[in-house]
């Protein structure tokens, strides 16, 4: 049966050790670099000091998050906190793809990178009928066309464009 | 009226009537897509307007906050699912009206709650410019800071029973928004001599990993759900009639919208739970709310709209946002060289009129749009999670590498997409980690400033304005100390009775077994003395 003080805690058990700890230690860790991370400048005003505003930062990371990892209804790691610390690492894939789209762009360019990335990954999260994949190449045509051919945020054309013959290679460039 | 038509002027263009346009009808859908929320549209779009003209980039933001919560409604009434956060109340009175039928009922009650409130705190905003510009100019760095300080206390007292940690996230934010090149003494803090922290953390690049990759990374490893959706029947514009029945509510949790929406770091929520509260105690039937009760489905919606156009005061007249999605805004006006604070107010009020009269009128879009197109606009609720999951992965691409096209930034987005998806699971708030880096900024700078001329710490408060709010800061963290032992001593209490109660426990199973060994002796005595007059019988 759940005590009072766990009963009372907010969120979910599993991980709340785990994070806390990290928190806590990397805190630690940081605070003790502060030392040869920022300068004590000489005849300056101690809250103009560029060491003040880290250490209150810092100082604030530890304390606060010291106080909440004492003040944890649990004391042990049960197997439920190394299965949420599993489901963390899984994201790590999704991270990755998206990064693998970002160094790809560059190389191969906004719009054939995205009209295989999307498709790709839909793919990947089960869509495997014509209408999702469809969908999806719909998706990635409008996106970079949104942004790129009409909004004209800063994405740099593909290295790829530069073997385009003239005229198709500039509109490469500036619009896809 | 003069300031009036010079505001008029500026919104008179075709590139604001397209914002306007596109903000509002953007916002509801968005709103109306659970599991999108306007922080991320924003966190997407907000490097995409950096190329506009700030009255149009400020408009587009300005609509999708405004108007998703009226999208965010559509999906609490007809599937129970919260379009946004702050829609979570709309399901307590609006689910029900579905379940028994009333879909459009309370639909269209909603949009007009929501109506009304937006444009409540809209006039009243307008009414109340001309005091704020008398005011602003009273706060000079000090109270610019202490307000700042209140707004970091506030936002983390909020987070009831998750203030340690809150706490601690909006420090970690005020420490990332030190690391780079400080600008005063040109010395590096934190930067382990790499060169890409010379510039710091991009406020922006945080933002989109908390909010835009850290929601992609939770769909891509949800569930489809399979949804169920009503057929809607009925009028739509019923609501507006059974609003006019409910003048005092409406009123009532407008303001309150009003009020909590200008105090930095409160918000929403906070607005919300007192409307509904008080509409609750006041009303004749408090019985049906949670149960489909209109006054209870009009106090939630009427107090979350009059938020956005309140939230927008501390950020225009102090330049401190309360809450993430004005912190995304602010980041807008700097772009422009547009600095807000009480300079804004004296100098460019015509700016800051034309900002709210763009919400009167996003407002009457957003209802008319609602009240013809909600037939059609219920279909994106069926858009699935993992492939809205893609969709916001490959849009926040568009947000991170189109700042400084920097792989450094997109992999430090990753980092914070990974820390706000352990969060989200955690049930742990990410806003104070976008509050600590934008007030952790304005402290930093404020505070220098005012420093500079004060001798003995007294001097700090001597101002009318900063005693206020260094009183306010006084009587809350009070408050919350108060509340704090409260709430330990009734800990202590609970587990104090758990403790008697298992002793009692305890003891009651040492007397039933006492009695048990005393019946069995007695059973056993028995059965041996017969026994042994058997056998004495026997000899």
């Amino acid at each position: 049966m759940p005590t009072e003080r766990e009963r009372r805690f907010v969120g979910p058990r599993r991980g709340q050790l785990i994070f806390a700890l990290f928190f806590v230690a990397v805190s630690i860790l940081l605070l003790g670099q502060i030392g040869t991370e920022t300068r004590w400048v000489a005849k300056t005003k101690l809250f103009a000091q560029p060491r003040f505003w880290p250490a209150v930062g810092l100082g604030g990371m530890v304390l606060l998050g010291g106080v909440h990892l004492y003040l944890l209804p649990w004391r042990r790691a049960t197997r439920y906190d190394w299965w949420e610390l599993r489901k963390w690492a899984q994201v790590l894939e999704f991270a990755i793809w998206f990064l693998a789209y970002v160094l790809l762009v560059p190389l191969i360019g906004y719009l054939p990178v995205t009209l295989v990335f999307v498709p790709l990954l839909a793919w990947r999260m089960g869509y495997r009928d014509r209408r999702m994949l469809g969908l999806s190449i719909l998706f990635a045509v409008a996106v970079v066309v949104l942004f790129k051919g009409l909004l004209g945020v800063k994405i740099p054309g593909g290295a790829i464009y530069e073997y385009l013959p003239g005229a198709l290679r500039s509109f490469f460039i500036l619009y896809l | 009226m003069d300031l009036l038509l010079s505001a008029l002027d500026i919104l008179m263009r075709w590139d604001v009537a397209l914002a306007l346009l596109t903000g509002s009808v953007g916002g509801v859908l968005i709103g109306a897509i659970p599991g999108v929320g306007p922080a991320v549209a924003i966190a997407i779009l907000l490097p995409a307007t950096f190329s506009m003209d700030p009255i149009v980039g400020l408009t587009v933001l300005l609509g999708i906050y405004g108007s998703s919560m009226y999208g965010g409604a559509i999906p609490a009434i007809l599937i129970n699912t919260p379009g946004t956060a702050v829609n979570a109340l709309t399901t307590y009175d609006g689910y029900p009206m579905t379940a028994r039928g009333e879909p459009r009922r309370a639909l269209s009650l909603a949009y007009s709650a929501s109506f009304f409130g937006g444009i409540f705190s809209v006039i009243c905003l307008i009414l109340f410019a001309p005091v704020l510009a008398r005011v602003a100019p009273y706060f000079g760095s000090r109270e610019i800071f202490l307000a700042a300080l209140l707004g970091i206390i506030l936002m983390v007292v909020a987070h009831r029973g998750q203030t340690l940690i809150a706490g601690a996230l909006a420090a970690f934010g005020i420490f990332i928004q030190s690391i780079g090149l400080e600008p005063v003494k040109y010395t590096s803090r934190y930067t382990f001599d790499q060169p890409f922290l010379s510039g710091g953390i991009n406020l922006i690049v945080v933002v989109l990993g908390l909010f835009a990759l850290s929601q992609a990374f939770v769909l891509l490893t949800s569930e489809d759900e399979k949804i169920r959706m009503t057929r809607l029947r009925g009028g739509m514009f019923q609501g507006l009639r059974e609003l006019a029945r409910h003048p005092r509510v409406a009123t009532v949790s407008a303001s309150f919208g009003v009020v909590m929406g200008m105090i930095p770091g409160v918000g929403e929520f906070t607005a919300q739970f007192m409307s509904y509260t008080y509409a609750q105690r006041s009303s004749k039937r408090p019985q049906d709310f949670g149960n489909g009760s209109s006054e209870g489905l009009i106090a939630a919606e009427t107090a979350n709209n009059a938020v956005p156009a309140a939230a927008m005061v501390p950020l225009l007249a102090l330049g401190i946002p309360g809450e993430a999605l004005t912190a995304m805004m602010l980041s807008v006006f700097y772009v422009h060289n547009v600095v807000p604070g009480p300079g804004l107010f004296q100098n460019q009020m015509d700016f800051v009129v034309a900002l709210y009269l763009a919400l009167l009128i996003l407002n009457v879009l957003v209802l008319v749009f609602l009240l013809f197109a909600t037939r059609s606009l219920i279909q994106v609720v069926r858009i699935p999670n993992r492939f809205l999951g893609v969709c916001i992965l490959t849009l926040s691409f568009v947000g991170v590498y189109s700042l400084r096209n920097s792989a450094t930034d997109c992999v430090m987005a990753a980092l914070f997409g990974v820390l706000g998806y352990i969060l989200k699971r955690l049930s742990m708030p990410s806003v104070p980690i976008i509050l600590g880096m934008v007030l952790g900024g304005i402290m930093e700078v404020k505070l220098r400033a005012g420093m500079a001329r004060v001798k003995e710490p007294l001097d700090f408060i001597d101002r009318p304005v900063a005693f206020l709010l260094f009183l306010a800061i006084v009587l809350v963290l009070i408050g919350h100390f108060r509340r704090v032992l409260r709430e330990r001593a009734e800990v202590k209490a609970a587990e104090r009775g758990a403790l008697k109660s298992g002793h009692r426990f305890g003891q009651m199973l040492g007397r039933r077994r006492g009695r048990f060994v005393k019946d069995r002796f007695k059973l056993v005595r028995a059965r041996h003395a017969k026994r042994l007059r058997a056998l004495k019988d026997l000899f």
